[in-house]
């Protein structure tokens, strides 16, 4: 059972040196470590149960199969989905909105439509709704984020909101502000119009509590990698409504109900979405994730990694010359993004790691909004459960020299 | 990992705090724009061409203290000099950042050998190079360090 007071000695590769200096890995935003429980899922099942699933009838593929569709069962009880038939697995949170961008988008967009966006979405966020929107003639708008300080400006809703808005996709937590967004609220908001919402989950899933039948949105895409599975796997979770009336996403075997030389037709959700051979060996890894990050408790990791990510803003905010982004005040994600004036991130990234700290530097995929806000990029610092308040001074002191290095004093 | 202050020489942190002819150029009758699409640093480098020799050279841009120091320097190499001469020196300055050897006379370049220990640095070196020759040769694709082997 993992416990609160040992969980650094569950992830093994925190603990080794990194140029001489004890890792402190504040890059969790791009990807977590993975607990040995984790890591053991995997081994265990290469070990024991690899078989193909859904195909065979004998002992391992049908251990297979059980923890497979065991995978889905413990996802949407995660996400308290309705049923285990509204959880498609994907490559992660990329994937699953290409997903419904495709598939919900080519079935009900159309000419004169408005796809709603936020200025914050990550490029996955983003891309998907570019090309289907080149390819249906509808619209991308935005709503805009409000500066530095990188909310939501709300205020601005009712503007864009409209009802040729089809479509709202929104992310839950910014991956480079660290903006919590109301989500219940946006898609109360979007339902009133008779629009579909999509929630980009993937800095959120690991983060926080997440019920999507209490946020009322119709599909929620994550990553495995982002709360301690493995890379390769996701899901994106749909209200069932809404994927039994989609088309297929791709082609191919296990998704059929029956094939003919010229037509064939789809089983439902959520064989309908998963051609050919799925991902069952790393979605293990989602049911072992899951069980670890309940039994830390969801609250309390939110709590953890919100004090982390408030505290790192405080203690960064006396640095000279530093620009921090995202609120000031009110509720935050466990990251903190910031830049200099004189002292471009990659070169932060660079110093940092001589003392053993890893963390971003860049645009974060977020081009535009970084250009928005007069930047090439930041630097990033983000939270996890086994990070510590220590680990921030370890960082501030860092930078009070990387400072000290670039001014020449 | 070597140490960072053989990477961060004086003459890079020297030429990253006070660029040289940075700034876009009104004479200037070629330009070429140069970007890494996986860090996002951008250069755009401007040249007025007179005869064939590059009368006047600057540049403008974003991006980590190697990629703004190595476009500061390389304008200072190039003013006065013809397109062959540009190609040799930056022929040279290339073999230092990827072999981390020195330059045959003693000039400023050879801060820039520490690159060769951090490969992941050498398209920030070179990025403002392939802007300049680009421009020299006046094409207008933007030279972006993701089709370069470097
Ligand atoms: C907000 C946000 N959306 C989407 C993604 C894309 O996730 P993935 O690369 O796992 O598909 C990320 C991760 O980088 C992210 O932070």
């Amino acid at each position: 059972m993992p416990n609160w007071s040992t969980l650094r000695d569950d992830f093994p590769a925190l603990h080794q040196q990194v140029n001489g200096k004890p890792l402190v890995y504040l890059d969790n935003a791009a990807t977590t470590q993975r607990p040995r429980a984790v890591i053991d899922a995997l081994s265990h099942f290469y070990e024991r149960d690899n078989a193909n699933v859904h195909r065979g009838l004998h002992a391992l593929s049908m251990r297979a199969t059980d923890a497979y569709e065991g995978a889905r069962a413990r996802v949407a009880q995660f996400l308290n989905a309705a049923a285990s038939e509204e959880i498609i697995f994907t490559r992660g949170t990329t994937e699953s909105i290409n997903l419904v961008a495709a598939s919900w988008g080519s079935a009900h967009l159309k000419a004169g439509d408005v796809i709603l966006l936020t200025e914050m979405e990550h490029h996955s966020n983003l891309v998907p709704w570019q090309l289907i929107a080149q390819r249906t003639g509808a619209k991308l708008r935005y709503l805009p984020v409000t500066g530095d300080e990188g909310l939501l400006d709300l205020a601005q809703l009712d503007r864009v909101l409209t009802p040729e808005v089809k479509v709202f996709a929104f992310t839950h937590i910014s991956n480079s502000l660290g903006t919590i967004n109301p989500v219940a609220e946006l898609c109360a908001r979007a339902k009133k119009i008779g629009a579909i919402t999509v929630i980009d989950g993937a800095q959120s899933i690991g983060h926080l509590p997440v019920d999507v039948r209490a946020l009322g949105c119709d599909f929620y895409a994550f990553s495995g990698h982002k709360m301690g599975a493995v890379t390769g796997i996701g899901a994106l979770y749909g209200r069932r409504a809404l994927l039994d009336a989609m088309p297929p996403y791709q082609g191919g075997g296990g998704m059929i109900s029956s094939v003919d030389f010229f037509e064939s037709r789809w089983k439902p959700s959520p064989e309908r979405f998963e051609a050919g051979t799925p991902n069952f060996g790393d979605a293990v890894t989602l049911t072992a994730a899951c069980d670890y990050l309940d039994a830390l408790g969801r609250d309390r990791i939110a709590r953890h990694d919100s004090e982390l990510g408030r505290l790192a803003y405080e203690k960064l905010s006396v640095l000279p010359g530093i620009r921090l982004l995202g609120p000031k005040t009110g509720p935050r994600g466990g990251l903190v993004s910031f830049a200099f004036a004189d002292v471009h991130a990659h070169d932060i990234v660079t110093f940092a790691d001589e003392d053993g700290i890893a963390l971003r530097g860049g645009h974060h995929c977020n081009q535009p909004l970084m250009r928005k806000l007069g930047l090439t990029g930041t630097t990033r610092a983000s939270f996890y459960v086994y990070n510590t308040p220590e680990e921030i001074d370890v960082l501030v002191a860092s930078l009070r020299r990387i400072l000290k290095f670039f001014s020449g004093s | 990992m070597s140490d960072l202050t053989d990477l961060y020489q004086q003459v890079i942190l020297d030429h990253n705090r006070r660029p040289r002819n940075r700034g876009k150029l009104p004479s200037a009758n070629r330009v070429a724009h140069g970007d890494n699409p996986t860090c996002g640093d951008q250069c755009d480098v401007y040249l007025r061409v007179d005869g064939d020799r590059i009368a006047e050279i600057s540049f403008d841009g974003s991006g980590c203290a190697i990629s703004q120091a190595s476009a500061s320097l390389m304008t200072t190499r190039l003013k006065g000099k013809t397109a062959a001469e540009a190609e040799k020196l930056y022929a040279e300055f290339h073999d230092i950042v990827t072999t981390g050897k020195e330059p045959e006379e003693i000039s400023d370049v050879g801060a820039f050998a520490g690159v060769h220990a951090f490969p992941a640095r050498i398209k920030c070196a070179t990025l403002g190079w392939h802007a300049a020759l680009n421009a020299l040769k006046g094409d207008p694709a933007p030279a972006t360090t993701e089709s370069h082997t470097d």
